[in-house]
């Protein structure tokens, strides 16, 4: 569905990604793990258009992503849940969930669509008039991981959704990410909490210094020595 | 009673001008920063255009506000064409102090460009046609002019329309969303340049229906005119609070008022100083303008 081969982006002389091939098939949650600035965010940033690629391939569905403009790619069934949210803080919650839908036009579909959303996310439903700003942490990631679904996604690519959350929303989170999965949506996952992040995944990319030192199925990685010490803490 | 009534109708009207220059103003630092200060010449190109079709137009038998459209559309262009050839470019190389610089070029090209222009030319023209409906008229008790109720009738019309527009569609909450965070605006679809040209469309279209008011009233055109008309317009949207559209109306309405007031019962030669006092004793107490949050923007 996904594939990403040699890819190298720089920011002016850093090469932040130094050559990076991976690949995501339809039905498949998979996680890519490592260190803070191994270059996670640079490859979710560059398979998304938000920063120009140097050299590489990027396919989704055939589709040679390099000439896609940005703001065209969420068409295509490819949405991005941003390091950080990135809500709308001065839109309430529901303008957000719309401006997920922006690139949709048919209303009624849109209209089924937040009734969907709402149902993962009662949280939301309530909260729809606030403003996105005045949310928790937590209720922001939903947010932003709602405002996702809203634009009817086949693969939706998540950066670091559990980054500042105590362990209780963890959970829920990575909740979330399962009952997506089991609809049908397929899951690129960037994570710095390894341990979750390869609990729920199919397979798995571990980037260190812009490059993939190393992948194989989650299960595999989790139980590896290498892993274990640099990631899980053991 | 009655004096000081009619002293708040005249603010109004000026008001009502400066908040929709204004508006230009906040939109266009919302959405991109920059401070647009070729957006006064905006206003002189609005004024042109008025002074050139009203007589066109009038020969057709039709009004001579319907003239305003053709200066819309002449804002319009110019206002695209600044972005287009000057802003967008300097955006993708250079830093703010690049833009704001190119900001007060585009500025001087066009007041040198006008000058230059020999059926324009340095010297200021006058308007000899009635825009709206001539003469006075007793409201309540209240003697005014029929421009000052038309001017301010149609800037309520027209900032109503803004502010249901900005909320309501889908282009308008394009706009607040790329005013906000342009990479998650491109996350969801939204063309963040082409939005940033429609509010340069629209800031320009609103400096049009400015010109328009001040023409009915001062019923004369200059190359210059757009310094002044721009810089009070410009201190409206700062006291208001800089990239909020409800602030930009309220800061354009008061310093409409303070001039009016200022002027009928201290002394017209101090309005001018008096409207700064203001502001800066605004910004002392209110550092981000009356409806600003002075909490740190966020990056
Ligand atoms: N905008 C930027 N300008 C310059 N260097 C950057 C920029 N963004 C990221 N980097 C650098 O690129 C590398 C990878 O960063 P990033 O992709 O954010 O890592 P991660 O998401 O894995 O923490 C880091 O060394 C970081 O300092
Ligand atoms: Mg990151």
């Amino acid at each position: 569905m996904l594939k990403i081969e040699d890819l190298v982006v720089s920011y002016g002389a850093i090469q932040a990604l130094r050559g990076i091939s991976l690949e995501v098939n339809e039905g498949e949650i998979v996680s890519l793990i490592g260190a803070n600035g191994a270059g996670k965010t640079t490859t979710l940033h560059a398979l998304t258009g938000l920063i120009p690629i140097k050299s590489g391939k990027v396919h989704y569905q055939k589709k040679n992503l390099r000439k896609v403009r940005a703001h065209e790619i969420v068409s295509l069934g490819l949405a991005h849940v941003p390091e950080g949210r990135q809500v709308f803080r001065r839109m309430t919650v529901i303008e957000n969930l719309l401006m997920g839908a922006y690139s949709r036009t048919d209303r009624a579909e849109i209209a089924q669509n937040l009734t969907k959303v709402y149902k993962h996310f009662p949280r939301l439903e309530e909260r729809a008039k606030q403003i996105a700003g005045t949310l928790s942490g937590g209720e922001q990631q939903m947010l932003a991981m709602g405002r996702a679904m809203m634009s009817a996604p086949k693969l939706i690519v998540m950066d670091e959704p559990s980054m500042g959350l105590s362990p209780i929303l963890v959970k829920e989170v990575f909740n979330i990410i399962e009952d997506m999965h089991k609809e049908g949506i397929t899951i690129l996952l960037v994570e710095q909490n390894a341990k979750m992040a390869l609990s729920v995944a199919d397979r798995a990319y571990v980037l260190e210094n812009g490059k993939i030192s190393m992948s194989g199925k989650a299960s595999e990685l989790l139980d590896d020595e290498k892993v274990r010490q640099a990631y899980l803490g053991a | 009673m009655t004096e000081f009534l009619q002293q708040v109708i005249i603010g109004l009207r000026i008001g009502s001008v400066y908040a929709l220059i204004a508006l230009g103003y906040t939109m266009v630092y919302g959405i991109i920063r920059l401070i647009n200060f070729a957006h006064g010449e905006f206003i002189m190109v609005g004024g042109y255009t008025l002074f050139f079709m009203i007589p066109v137009l009038m020969g057709f038998g039709l009004p001579a506000w319907t003239s305003v459209f053709a200066a819309i559309i002449i804002c319009a262009a110019v206002g695209v064409l600044a972005e287009l050839l000057a802003y967008r470019p300097v955006r993708k190389k250079g830093n703010r102090m690049t833009a704001l610089i190119t900001a007060i070029g585009v500025s001087l090209i066009l007041q040198n460009l006008a000058q230059a222009i020999p059926f324009i030319g340095p010297n200021p023209k006058a308007i000899t046609q009635d825009i709206f409906q001539s003469g006075r008229i007793d409201l309540f008790g209240v003697n005014t002019n029929w421009t000052s109720i038309f001017t301010i009738i149609i800037a309520a019309f027209v900032m109503v329309g803004l502010q249901l527009f900005i909320h309501k569609t889908k282009i308008g909450r394009a706009m607040r969303a790329v005013s906000e965070n342009k990479a998650a605006s491109t996350l969801m679809g939204i063309n963040v340049n082409r939005t940033i040209v429609i509010t340069f469309i629209i800031g320009a279209g609103l400096a049009a229906v400015g010109a328009l008011m001040y023409c009915a009233q001062y019923r004369a055109v200059m190359t210059t005119m757009g310094s002044m008309l721009g810089l009070k317009a410009f201190v409206a949207a700062v006291l208001g609070g800089i990239g909020l559209i409800p602030g930009a109306m309220l800061g354009g309405m008061l310093i409409g008022l303070i001039e009016a007031l200022v002027t009928a019962y201290i002394s017209s030669s101090l309005a001018n100083a008096l409207v700064f006092v203001v502001l800066i004793l605004v910004l002392l107490v209110k550092p981000a303008g009356i409806m600003g949050r002075n909490v740190g923007e966020k990056v």
